[in-house]
């Protein structure tokens, strides 16, 4: 009884490796190069960070895994709408408002200069010891110095000066730090990205590392990363966070969510972000 | 005439209903054999395998062929391929097995990332949500992802899928 069980499994292991090898048109695109305005190459692929030991044996945007229209818009920053949410975000940052009367240009100059690599360390440890998301870095100024109300998470002016700083960041590698005063966050957002939650019981890892590549149901899927973040979903037609994608991506797999700007999405996004070690970011990216 | 027929078809259902009722067998009261298999049915009601089919592509239901492809279903768009496809499912398993693999897939396949789709105790999961509201679960309302039922259709189906 028991060898015949096991045969059965082999026969249905076999059948598995056979949807494997049937999937291979639906990897990530083999050779397509991401070049905004046909001028500037983003790496798109890369070898893993050590971090990862071996878990997947190349690292890919999820550019690579969007249709060939999807891509082009990116390609072409007259065609990509996030770059609408871009343009909202250059002018707040040159508009005074709060009780000091000042703009962020006021204390910080041209964001070409001051705000380059910021999105690509981002989240990072405060001066506090404190893991903080650009958002939270954006909302501090604001309180604390423009005094000026905090922006809702997710909404669409914080989204688009996050989009506005990411963007001085365009093709510079995510260079997130790990380890010192960052490690622990980091290891919280690991333990995260493997738990199986909810009454699917998926983790992050059970569809983005263990199935990136497959179809679930009409959705391709990627290594869900977050180099893109904030992303233009042509699904909702506005730029979403990063916080919000993990929270739909926990919805769906009927679990009870974490709030957007929690100090766990915090840590997942810097673990996510560390899977992306090796890419560079796309300020602004587009997906469906 | 027609509203005799009518009390009599009613009585029928009501003893129907009544029957399924009390020989529904609860999640925690599934008797396994060798670990993977239920050989008793869950409700003593034959499944119907055009309800099967429904469960298997309804989004709200099964939602099976989100991750397995089925071509004896060639109209339904979208198959995944997540898990391995159905054809020939019904001649690689006995009826009993594919009972328990749809009830519990994780018996058969430790670590699976198939659902389970017959337990309806909360405290076996992580954070479990009200449904896809993103919000807590409700202790009034959670429940198995399949009724007793619908298992029992989606197997009657299966065991019709032999053909590779
Ligand atoms: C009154 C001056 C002032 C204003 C106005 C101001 N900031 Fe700042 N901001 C600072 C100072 C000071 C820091 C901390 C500098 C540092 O640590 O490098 C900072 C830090 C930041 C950082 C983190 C940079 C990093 O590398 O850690 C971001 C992002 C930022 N500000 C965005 C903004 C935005 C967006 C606005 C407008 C909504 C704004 N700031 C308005 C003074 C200001
Ligand atoms: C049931 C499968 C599933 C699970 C579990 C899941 N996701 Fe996703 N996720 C998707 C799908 C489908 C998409 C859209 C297609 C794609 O990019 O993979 C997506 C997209 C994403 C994206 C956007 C990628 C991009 O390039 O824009 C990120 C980031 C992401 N997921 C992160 C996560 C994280 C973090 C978790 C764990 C908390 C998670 N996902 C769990 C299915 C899943
Ligand atoms: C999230 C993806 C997912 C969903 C949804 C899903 N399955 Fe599966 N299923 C799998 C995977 C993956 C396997 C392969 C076993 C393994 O290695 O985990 C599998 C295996 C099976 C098998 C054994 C197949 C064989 O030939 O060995 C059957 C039968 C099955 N599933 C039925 C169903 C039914 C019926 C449903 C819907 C009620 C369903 N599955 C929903 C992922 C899924």
């Amino acid at each position: 009884m028991k060898t015949l069980t096991l045969s059965k499994l082999l026969a249905s292991a076999a059948m598995c490796a056979v949807a494997l090898s049937g999937a291979a048109t639906a990897q990530p695109h083999p050779d397509a190069e991401l070049i905004i305005e046909g001028e500037l190459q983003l790496k798109v692929r890369s070898e893993p960070a050590a971090h990862m030991d071996g878990a997947v044996p190349e690292i890919y945007s999820g550019w690579l895994f969007r249709a060939d229209e999807t891509r082009a818009l990116q390609m072409d920053d007259f065609e990509n709408p996030a770059m609408l949410g871009v343009e909202d975000g250059e002018a707040m940052w040159n508009t005074a408002e709060g009780a000091a009367g000042q703009s962020c240009a006021d204390c910080h100059g041209d964001a070409a200069e001051s705000m380059k690599g910021v999105r690509a360390a981002m989240p990072k440890v405060n001066a506090d010891g404190v893991l903080w998301s650009t958002e939270d870095y954006i909302n501090n100024c604001r309180t604390e110095r423009m005094e000026a109300d905090a922006l809702k998470w997710n909404s669409g002016p914080l989204n688009n000066m996050v989009a506005y700083i990411s963007v001085q960041s365009r093709g510079m590698p995510v260079a997130v730090q790990i380890d010192g005063e960052a490690e622990p966050y980091w290891e919280r957002g690991k333990e995260m990205y493997y738990t199986r939650y909810g009454q699917l019981e998926l983790s992050c890892a059970s569809c983005h590392e263990e199935n990136y590549g497959m179809n679930i149901r009409a959705d391709h899927l990627s290594q869900g990363q977050i180099n893109g973040f904030p992303t233009y979903r042509l699904k909702q037609a506005k730029l979403i966070s990063t916080h919000n994608r993990f929270r739909g991506c926990i919805r769906d797999t009927r679990a009870e969510s974490f709030p957007m700007g929690s100090d766990e999405f915090r840590a997942l996004e810097l673990y996510v972000a560390s899977r992306g070690l090796g890419l560079d970011v796309e300020g602004v990216a587009v997906r469906n | 005439m027609n509203s005799r027929f009518i009390s009599a078809a009613l009585a029928t259902a009501m003893v129907v209903m009544g029957a399924s009722a009390s020989a529904e067998i609860k999640p925690a009261d599934v008797v396994w054999e060798d670990e993977i298999a239920i050989p008793a049915s869950l409700t003593g009601v034959p499944g119907d395998p055009a309800e099967g089919m429904k469960v298997l592509t309804s989004r709200s239901l099964g939602n099976c062929v989100a991750c397995h492809e089925n071509s004896a279903m060639p109209d339904v768009p979208f198959q995944g391929n997540v898990g391995p496809t159905f054809d020939g499912v019904g001649a690689r398993w006995s009826e009993a097995e594919l009972r328990g693999i749809v009830a519990n897939a994780k018996n058969t396949f430790p670590g699976s990332v198939m659902p389970v789709f017959y337990n309806d105790d909360p405290a076996d999961y992580i954070r479990p949500g009200n449904a896809y509201t993103a919000k807590a679960y409700d202790p009034e309302t959670f429940s198995t992802l399949l009724t007793a039922q619908q298992i029992e259709d989606v197997v009657a189906y299966l065991t019709t899928l032999t053909e590779y």
